[in-house]
């Protein structure tokens, strides 16, 4: 395969970017779409220039480091999939291909595709967690958690913090992502000693951070590569509400 | 935004019916006494105020918020997001902005009036008559079609905004999703073809 690639190329944090034009020939359709960044680089490095920045880590979608916002659309034209999982035969031969890092004001670009996403984990430490002793593990059996509410647990679980859904709400509302893991403790019983004490602080931790209000556009639930449910926003809307009448 | 915005969906029934009475060959009795009736009654007086009230904050809200989103994204996208959403979910401010036009002028042809802040010679009874008042504004074709126009906006409004209320609110279940759904767009399409048919006809069949 032949391909343009257009790239955002940002020295750091503070200068401003622009798009850079780089063609690229003998790429398999079989290819990742991160393994033809790494083609890319290479011909980068060995014509001395300075290779291209983007986030990466396991390559096979549980890690949720790709970021990449490829052809208007955040982890690419695939669906369900992240970019390390992408490959270029969803792309046709000798296309133009334009490379953008996730846009939103609390995810600031440090260089080239890679942004800072902290702010996740600001989020989660608001109250992401359940507090337990530590100690011998305890007896699996102990506490019964209905089927329905451990599946949907799980399915909550399954966000891997990508900021895709951020990258691709007009709003750059981070709804899904908080409510995802708002979710996952919501349902257990695990979860609901510190239910009401959550969710108030996660909510204000993501608007102080500065990410949007959410307007029900679902481009979050479109876009997520670990097809986390809009449903999860309901509920966090439930629990926000409960727990601001409850105090 | 949400209970203000249902709060504002049922006032729409309740002034269609009410406008649905021009469409009587009466010479405008039944529109006369509901307006009396609505212009004189003291609940209503009280529902009016906090009517006002669910107005001005709804807009005034979407408007904060709307304002926030934009600063969520400094930095624009080049290419514009291709991610499938529900039609016009995303131009909710703009549907929105079309209908407070319509507000203003709205308000200006008939609620300052009422309240005696813009004066008319279209009196009856010692009350503004508004069966002449509408239909004189009807019949100009010009009128007419920009009242049409802006009501299919706020279709295209209600359209998101009925389903978008229920989620806000937290009510979301698989069993009943469509049908909120479903009732959502029979509401956005009903209610606007409701107000529609007045001008229509006053137009072609009056
Ligand atoms: S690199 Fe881990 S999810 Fe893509």
């Amino acid at each position: 395969m032949k391909l343009t690639l257009k790239i955002w190329r940002q020295k750091d944090a503070k200068s401003t970017g622009k798009f850079v034009t780089y063609p690229i020939d003998n790429i398999s359709p079989n290819c990742s779409f991160l393994e033809m960044l790494d083609l890319l680089n290479e011909q980068l490095i060995l014509q001395g220039q300075d290779p291209v920045v983007f986030d990466h880590d396991c390559r096979e979608g549980i890690c949720g480091m790709c970021s990449l916002y490829i052809n208007g659309r955040p982890h690419g034209p695939d669906d369900a999939v992240t970019a390390c999982q992408l490959h270029m035969r969803k792309f046709k031969d000798g296309e133009t291909i334009i490379i953008e890092p996730w846009r939103a004001k609390p995810f600031p670009v440090i260089k080239d595709l890679m942004v800072d996403r902290t702010a996740f984990d600001k989020i989660i430490q608001e109250g992401g967690y359940i507090s337990v002793n530590t100690g011998g593990s305890a007896e699996a059996n102990s506490i019964l958690i209905n089927k329905i509410n451990s599946e949907l647990a799980m399915d909550a679980a399954a966000c891997i913090g990508c900021g895709a859904c951020v990258a691709a709400c007009k709003n750059a509302s981070a709804m899904l992502f908080v409510s995802a893991k708002v979710s996952q403790f919501a349902l257990l019983p695990q979860g609901q000693v510190e239910a009401n004490e959550r969710v108030k602080k996660m909510v204000k931790k993501m608007d102080e951070l500065g990410f949007g209000n959410c307007t029900n556009t679902y481009a979050c639930e479109a876009e997520c590569p670990k097809l986390i449910s809009r449903s999860n926003i309901a509920r966090l809307n439930r629990e926000f509400m409960v727990a601001k009448v409850l105090g | 935004m949400a209970f203000l915005g249902i709060f504002l969906m049922i006032f729409l029934v309740v002034h269609l019916g009410i406008n649905l009475c021009l469409l009587r060959s009466d010479g405008g009795a039944w529109f006369t006494a509901a307006a009396h009736f609505m212009g004189t009654n003291y609940v209503i007086k009280v529902f009016e105020v906090i009517l006002m009230g669910g107005f001005v904050l709804h807009i005034l809200i979407g408007i904060i918020l709307q304002i926030q989103n934009w600063m969520a994204r400094p930095v624009r996208y080049k290419v514009i997001n291709k991610t499938y959403t529900p039609f016009m979910s995303k131009y909710m401010i703009y549907t929105g902005g079309i209908v407070l036009v319509f507000l203003i002028i709205h308000f200006m042809n008939f609620y300052f009036i009422k309240l005696g802040w813009i004066s008319t010679t279209l009196i009856s009874e010692g009350e503004p008559d508004f069966y002449n008042i509408a239909r004189a504004l009807f019949m100009q074709p010009f009128y007419s079609l920009l009242y049409i126009v802006l009501f299919i906006a706020l279709g295209f409004h209600l359209n998101h905004a009925f389903q978008a209320a229920w989620q806000t609110l937290g009510v979301n279940h698989p069993q009943y999703d469509n049908c909120i759904h479903w009732f959502g767009t029979l509401y956005a399409i009903i209610i606007p073809l409701g107000f529609i048919i007045i001008p229509v006809y006053f137009l072609f069949i009056q």
